[in-house]
């Protein structure tokens, strides 16, 4: 089967939006995706270090690492029934810099309190300060960044 | 039990509709940095005008009660750093974590290496937490929000915000259209 093409991205952004919307509604927060990995990376870590930061995310991590769990059964799903679920390498060199964008993202993002999503969309909707300094230096580091790592995605 | 199965039906919406858009595909959202491709910003300003507004609205209809919707807090230093590091993590990768699990979900090794990444970096802070504690913790203000930050009315900040992000987007289809 031959991939479909990508929706709207237009059309895309307002259905996530009316997905987020859902989300304040019904759970009185927004939605994430860092929280699950702080929470999982926290039961290991709790092994050798007690401190705050691992105590925090020890307790309470279940409703994000559920919704993750959701989040990659819908994304399987959908990219099932558009031919494009596929086992794939990363193309060479990529595989290395992915695992670093990885570390430094899971380092910003437990700095930072949220990601993309939790922070910038969710907090960012919500008009939270926090948020909107996060989304302005996450965007402006990407384009300062971006002509240094020109050959990555050549 | 009725917050986990709310959990898993809006996780599943979202991966859903992030998959969808194509952000589980790593050369697309790079592409973004070097303005071949703004799906991103698209899918993102598009996502966060409907969410607020909706809010808004809901909240003025008696729907929603936005006084109990949770707002992150704000500690203005540590998410400064933390946004740049994220960011260049972001072109790095091409994928943040909740697309990260997207192009896991799609096979793509690229999203194994980034989740693995992710799982690392968060146990890199919780081992360092206490040599790192002063700083995380610096210039706290709370869940300061921009209305309360200006003394603005808060459908004036929604709706200036929805002007900037409609011109934003208009301004990128306007571009487009002349390559």
């Amino acid at each position: 089967m031959t991939p479909r093409p990508y929706a709207d991205p237009y059309l895309a952004g307002v259905g996530l939006g009316l997905v987020l919307l859902a989300c304040f509604a019904l759970s009185g927060q927004g939605l994430g995706a860092s929280g699950a990995f702080a929470s999982a990376a926290s039961h290991v870590a709790g092994v050798v270090s007690k401190n705050a930061w691992v105590e925090g995310y020890l307790h309470g991590g279940s409703w994000m690492l559920v919704e993750v769990g959701g989040l990659i059964v819908g994304a399987g799903l959908s990219a099932w029934l558009a031919g494009r679920l596929a086992v794939s390498n990363a193309p060479s060199g990529r595989f290395a810099a992915s695992l670093t964008g990885g570390i430094l993202m899971g380092v910003g993002a437990a700095l930072a309190r949220g990601c993309t999503s939790g922070l910038a969309l969710s907090g960012g909707a919500l008009l939270g300060v926090g948020a909107w300094v996060f989304m302005i230096a996450l965007f402006a580091a990407g384009f300062l960044a971006a002509p240094l790592l020109r050959r990555l995605w050549a | 039990m009725r917050d986990l199965l709310v959990a898993a039906a809006i996780g599943v919406a979202f991966g859903w509709t992030l998959e969808r858009a194509g952000l589980g595909d790593p050369p697309k959202l790079a592409g973004q940095f070097y303005l071949r491709d703004f799906t991103v910003l698209k899918v993102m300003m598009s996502a966060l005008v409907t969410a607020m507004l909706g809010a808004f609205w809901l909240d003025r209809l008696g729907v929603v009660d936005l006084g109990k919707v949770y707002v992150p807090e704000t500690v203005l230093l540590p998410q400064l750093v933390g946004g740049l590091v994220f960011g260049f993590g972001f072109v790095l990768s091409g994928l943040c974590p909740g697309t990260s699990c997207v192009a896991l979900a799609s096979g793509r090794g690229e999203g194994a290496a980034t989740v693995l990444g992710l799982l690392v970096g968060m146990l890199l802070m919780g081992l360092a937490f206490p040599s790192l504690e002063a700083f995380y913790g610096a210039t706290p203000i709370g869940a300061m929000t921009l209305p309360r930050l200006t003394g603005l009315p808060y459908g004036v900040v929604v709706a200036g915000i929805t002007v900037a992000c409609v011109g934003l987007l208009a301004a990128i289809g306007r571009w487009e259209a002349r390559r």
